[in-house]
């Protein structure tokens, strides 16, 4: 029983990290409908800004975290207004923003390669490594602050969607773009704000997976398991990626731990298929009739 | 022959047979995939399985790996091509990885080591061969009504499924045509390597293959085949320039989206009588524009 927890514990901070990087995904493709690939590289950008603030620079802790974050949301809208809204301007298919992203995502991880080199890095101790015990049950700081910071994230995310002016006009423009643009939504300035919502979440993922594991050029590989998630708690569905990462990240961890890490990945995939069959809209999405 | 320019020219070939496969499943059916390095390892990895433990020759075993990769592609269309949005292109990345790692670990085929000892059937000829043959056969489908319904998919789904078309067959053809080219590329490069290991199947080589395709241009067969030879060649002329040969190709990638999204050739021709309308009309100094290409985003 004890294990049981611990790998339960173990797979919910895996799973809100995987929940922060699904949820900037999902935000994107509910407003434009096609698969953002460029977010792996932004994701790896955040891991690699948070390590060279707390190595190179020495910056405290908290300085790091949230500069690196922004920085990544910068990075998302830069990558926007470069690759992505000449397209828009031009209505142009959906095929070619899916070129474009893979164009950049392609073009982030190997810049690092060429000027960084592609060599893993550690992150410094920042976090003493005495985990917290609870009868037998042993929690890492680390993980247990990861939990903490994505769960805080998540739901100021919530609040912003939900409560405020321009949640309403995100939720509104994901509904129908030309609508709610007829209504006076200025569609441009919310898919910018959209992106840097889901660049800032992705910096935040990048320097906790980076703490959590290591750093190199190819961590954003990882997002494969956020689109997973996403597309086993439904595309476009901001509590559907939450709750199908953690799921999804809690079966990862219990393969491991019972199985093989070896069957990890491909339970993953597994799974992605399983859902397709059985429910392709996803445990909370909405039916996928055409939208065009 | 020069035997290095000979090892160059087998593996654009190579490259090519799959390239061609990806051209008629994204160029002309408006279909992304990013999984194509697993249809490659599934052709290859079945039909060294054919040559090595069952002494096949080359053809039948290789027709057999693109056989064993357009059925597993027929199980992934299946489930995904009838559903809006990027699922299929979803599915295909993770179907991808996940050949890789299943290789990974079945002993049986060397596991993540690797399995040398594969015969070296492949020669310059054989490969020239095949492709010639698989471009008539794609250049026939693409002419024939069942390609101007894949064009049709392509340019707009909704309207071409109201005129009657079966949408969801005419991609599945698409898609398991497509697999099983790749498939016989895979097959091709096992004989040709002598050697197969899960890593030279990585998304790298997925996205190694698409780029192939929007650089020689979308919708067209002879951009593909040039763009095949030319970046195949290329990173072995600027060898010292190869950590920022990616670099540049994420980059032209995207500009070549935003500037000019067919590509090299897209949605033209290089046939003799296409050459032989632009040289005549170079010769009486006309327009030079060709007509053949039409507006700039009619994927």
């Amino acid at each position: 029983m004890t294990e049981f927890l611990q790998q339960l514990i173990n797979g919910l901070s895996i799973g809100s990290v995987y929940a922060l990087m699904a949820v900037g995904y999902s935000l994107v493709y509910s407003i434009m409908n096609f698969s953002n690939f460029a977010h792996g590289g932004v994701i790896m950008f955040g891991a690699y800004f948070g390590y060279f603030m707390l190595t190179v620079y020495d910056l405290p802790f908290p300085v790091a975290f949230i500069g690196s974050a922004i920085l990544t949301a910068l990075l998302a809208v830069a990558i926007e207004r470069a690759a992505y809204s000449p397209l828009r301007e031009r209505k142009a298919p959906f095929l070619y923003f899916i070129i474009s992203a893979m164009g950049a995502s392609i073009f982030l991880e190997n810049i690092i390669i060429a000027t960084i080199g592609p060599t893993f890095r550690t992150y410094p101790q920042i976090f003493p490594k005495e985990p917290f015990r609870i009868g037998s049950l042993a929690i890492g700081r680390l993980d247990l602050m990861i939990f903490a910071i994505s769960a805080i994230c998540l739901l100021l995310l919530i609040y912003i969607i939900d409560y405020t002016k321009i949640g309403k006009a995100i939720q509104a423009t994901a509904y129908n773009t030309k609508a709610s643009a007829l209504m006076g939504v200025n569609t441009a300035v919310i898919i910018i704000i959209v992106f840097a919502l889901g660049g800032f979440l992705a910096g935040i993922a990048g320097v906790m997976f980076g703490m959590k594991y290591t750093v190199y050029p190819q961590i954003g590989a990882i997002t494969i398991k956020s689109f997973i998630a996403a597309v086993f708690g439904g595309l476009g569905s901001l509590p559907g990626a939450v709750i199908g990462s953690i799921l999804l990240a809690v079966i990862e961890t219990l393969t491991s731990g019972y199985l093989s890490s070896q069957y990890r990945d491909l339970i993953a995939f597994a799974l992605l298929i399983g859902v397709l069959i059985v429910r392709p809209m996803g445990l909370m999405g909405k039916t996928t009739e055409d939208k065009a | 022959m020069n035997t290095y320019i000979e090892g160059i020219l087998i593996l654009a070939g190579i490259n090519l047979m799959a390239v061609l496969g990806l051209s008629l499943l994204t160029g002309f059916t408006g279909l992304f995939s990013f999984g194509h390095a697993g249809f490659m390892a599934i052709g290859g990895y079945a039909s060294a399985m054919l040559t090595v433990k069952f002494h096949w020759p080359l053809i039948p075993a290789l027709l057999a790996g693109g056989l064993a990769a357009a059925l597993i592609s027929a199980v992934i269309g299946k489930v995904t091509l009838n559903l809006k949005g990027d699922y299929f292109c979803i599915a295909t990345l993770g179907f991808g990885e996940a050949i890789r790692l299943i290789l990974d670990n079945v002993q049986y085929f060397g596991g993540a080591r690797g399995w040398p000892g594969i015969p070296n059937y492949t020669n310059i000829w054989n490969v020239i061969a095949i492709n010639l043959l698989a471009i008539v056969i794609l250049a026939n489908l693409i002419r024939s009504r069942h390609g101007r319904n894949m064009i049709a998919i392509r340019e707009e789904e909704l309207a071409s499924q109201i005129i009657g078309i079966n949408v969801f067959k005419h991609k599945m053809v698409s898609l398991m045509l497509s697999a099983s080219y790749a498939g016989i590329a895979g097959g091709l490069m096992a004989h040709y390597m002598t050697f197969l290991q899960p890593k030279m199947f990585s998304l790298v080589k997925s996205t190694e293959l698409i780029i192939i395709v929007i650089f020689g241009g979308l919708g067209s067969i002879s951009g593909s085949v040039l763009g095949a030879l030319v970046l195949t060649a290329l990173p072995e002329v600027l060898r010292s320039f190869s950590r920022w040969r990616l670099v540049c190709y994420g980059l032209a990638v995207i500009i070549i989206m935003i500037s000019r999204p067919e590509g090299l050739l897209g949605g033209y021709e290089l046939t003799p009588s296409s050459i032989k309308k632009l040289y005549n009309r170079i010769i009486t100094k006309k327009r030079t524009r060709s007509q053949g290409l039409g507006g700039g985003d009619t994927l």
